[in-house]
């Protein structure tokens, strides 16, 4: 009504003052709402996988949250009761020997890009070469870890699925590190160089110890993604169905087990499967916020 | 003053010894990084040349798979780079408008950083739990509007077969959950790395909110969003298990996105465990296949992101 009233008084085409005025009226600005208001729908709708994932998994994976399920065997088909006793001990071994093989490879790696030859050609190639590994599709390193390891032992196996997880940690270790050790002050450095610290001594004494808390955090996300890894364990790990009695035989872990269970008939194994996916879920996210609180204490402390 | 005297002295031997091997250890570490991607291409390279010799290109072209003669990876290469587009179309979608939201002031400081911390959660999850929940929550949801679709609009080509239960859409959508985190982080980056005053500059010309957004920020801020786009790319063409549980391993091609489907990853993963001689070496050879899509968009990616960087604005 308003509108209509403006344009008698004042000619249209000598100065069109509704256009200067922020309305809803106008296609323009009634675009440009509607707009933001689609966005804040889409961001709504965007978080809804993630709170679905999180309450289906307390219902589901709750039910079966008890003592069983920590120290039982998988139950074969229509066997009640069972637990994944034998998958998470699978889980943190080969987890364990991933890291054991990742996070010194990493770490010094990271040593010479950051601080022994950061501007060499070798560091610009191995840049490079860590960007290539972070874009590797986690079942090639399966792949890799079958044609290299399985092939030559015979059988699937703990350590082949440690190299397997180990190839996938080292870029995020190596980048992660890298930036720590980067952001430890020169004034440090010098202060070391200065007192007459070799290269070695400096980075030992001084550089790692205060780079450390960044250096943790890269390992525990590395650690984290490595641990819900299924794909090159089929390759490299494959699965048991009783308790591993030693490293080279096929070994069970976590997510083998969703896997192989989430395709069943069965009800028992698959409420397992979701008691499984819980206890891996908050076993990633505690790493994950951990690392965090961490990363959050040592920006304070830098500062 | 003996103490000042002592405190000060050049390395011993020793000392300088030691500083030597650990240079020499990093170093060796360093090339050992480069050595693991020469190896991985050769470990695979290697293993499949008996069937690249046997076979040639001709595997790449077929589509039959009987797991003794036959051993066409046509269906499996045409359902990668399907289901990576869908997929990753979805995320970007999903993607860009988070990153939008995140930057162009909508929200308080502390609620952008909350959603934003969110959003990364949702990579946190490991790929085989988003294929559990797909099963059981994701396809008995979207079912009921699949079949809508395909009553309604089934003569649209993409829409001309009835959802079963496993298939190509539901596989893409949990794909669009896993690549969207990357792209809306990187997105975000580039969004917010565009100088505030061409925003200004353009809010003084009396454009609305979104003429801005569309008409500047988002031009200025593309070679960022691109780069984040293909590296998601990359991603979707070798995520497995999401695939492997949920498109149905189905060796055919077709343009419904309810048709069961199947990737080479998910080919790699669902045909393994019992493989036998000659099929083991089929799957080498769609593992090299998988390798060499994934390394030339990596290559791809790397060049457009590292010119974003040269010609980004500053």
């Amino acid at each position: 009504m308003s509108a209509v009233g403006i344009s008698e008084q004042v000619p249209a085409q000598e100065i069109d003052l509704p256009q200067l005025e922020k309305s809803l009226r106008h296609p323009r600005t009634l675009f440009s709402s509607f707009m933001s208001l689609m966005t804040g729908v889409v961001t709504f709708t965007a978080v809804v996988p993630l709170a679905s994932v999180l309450i289906l998994l307390a219902i589901n994976g709750g039910k079966r949250l008890d003592l069983a399920l920590f120290t039982d065997l998988p139950p074969a088909a229509k066997m009640i009761g069972g637990g994944i006793g034998n998958a998470l001990v699978g889980t943190i071994v080969i987890v364990f020997i991933a890291t054991l093989i990742s996070v010194p490879i990493g770490i010094l790696a990271a040593v010479f890009l950051a601080e022994l030859g950061p501007e060499t050609r070798t560091a610009a190639i191995v840049r490079g070469a860590t960007k290539v590994l972070s874009g590797l599709p986690s079942i090639l390193a399966g792949v890799f870890a079958f044609t290299a390891v399985v092939l030559l032992t015979g059988t699937l196996s703990a350590p082949a699925g440690g190299i397997a997880l180990a190839v996938l940690m080292l870029p995020t270790i190596v980048l992660t590190s890298e930036e720590a050790i980067r952001m430890v002050p020169h004034r440090m450095k010098e202060a070391a160089i200065g007192i007459g610290a070799t290269r070695t001594q400096m980075v030992c004494y001084v550089v790692l110890p205060t780079a450390f808390p960044g250096i943790l955090t890269g390992v525990m996300l590395a650690i984290a993604r490595a641990a819900g890894e299924t794909a090159p364990l089929i390759f490299a790990a494959g699965f048991w169905d009783y308790w591993p009695r030693h490293l080279i035989q096929p070994t069970p872990s976590m997510a083998y087990l969703i896997y192989d269970f989430s395709g069943s008939p069965y009800k028992n194994q698959i409420e397992i499967a979701w008691a499984c996916s819980l206890v891996l879920v908050v076993m990633v996210l505690i790493l994950n916020l951990g690392s965090q609180v961490i990363l959050r204490r040592y920006f304070k402390t830098m500062k | 003053m003996e103490p000042q005297a002592t405190i000060a002295r050049p390395p011993t031997s020793g000392e300088i010894l030691r500083d030597r091997l650990f240079r020499g250890t990093a170093l060796g570490f360093a090339w050992f990084v480069i050595l693991l991607v020469v190896l991985i291409v050769w470990q695979i390279g290697f293993t499949a040349a008996p069937t690249v010799q046997e076979h040639g290109a001709k595997l790449l072209f077929s589509d039959k798979w009987d797991g003794k003669d036959n051993f066409g990876i046509l269906p499996e290469i045409v359902g990668t780079l399907y289901s990576s587009i869908l997929g990753v179309a979805i995320g970007a979608f999903f993607g860009i408008t988070v990153a939008i939201f995140l930057t162009q002031d909508f929200l308080p400081p502390t609620l952008e950083v909350f959603i934003k911390n969110v959003v990364e959660l949702l990579a946190a999850i490991p790929s085989v739990v988003y294929g559990l929940w797909g099963i059981f929550v994701l396809i008995p949801a979207i079912h009921p509007a699949c079949d809508w679709l395909h009553d309604h609009l089934g003569w649209v080509p993409f829409f001309n077969t009835r959802l079963s239960s496993l298939g190509l859409l539901p596989a893409a959508l949990v794909l669009a959950i896993m690549v969207m985190p990357t792209i809306t982080a990187i997105s975000r980056d580039s969004i917010a790395s565009v100088p505030p005053k061409l925003r200004e500059a353009s809010f003084g010309l009396g454009a609305t909110l979104w003429e801005t957004i569309l008409a500047v920020v988002l031009p200025t801020a593309s070679r960022g969003i691109w780069g984040s786009i293909i590296l998601a790319f990359g991603r979707a063409l070798g995520e497995t298990m999401a695939l492997a549980m949920l498109a149905g391993s189905a060796s055919e091609i077709h343009w419904s996105v309810f048709a069961p489907a199947n990737t080479l990853a998910a080919l790699l993963a669902s045909k393994f465990p019992e493989a036998s001689r000659p099929e083991l070496g089929a799957l080498m050879y769609a593992a090299l296949v998988l390798l060499a899509i994934t390394l030339l968009v990596n290559v791809i990616g790397a060049l457009i992101t590292q010119r974003a960087l040269v010609k980004g604005v500053r």
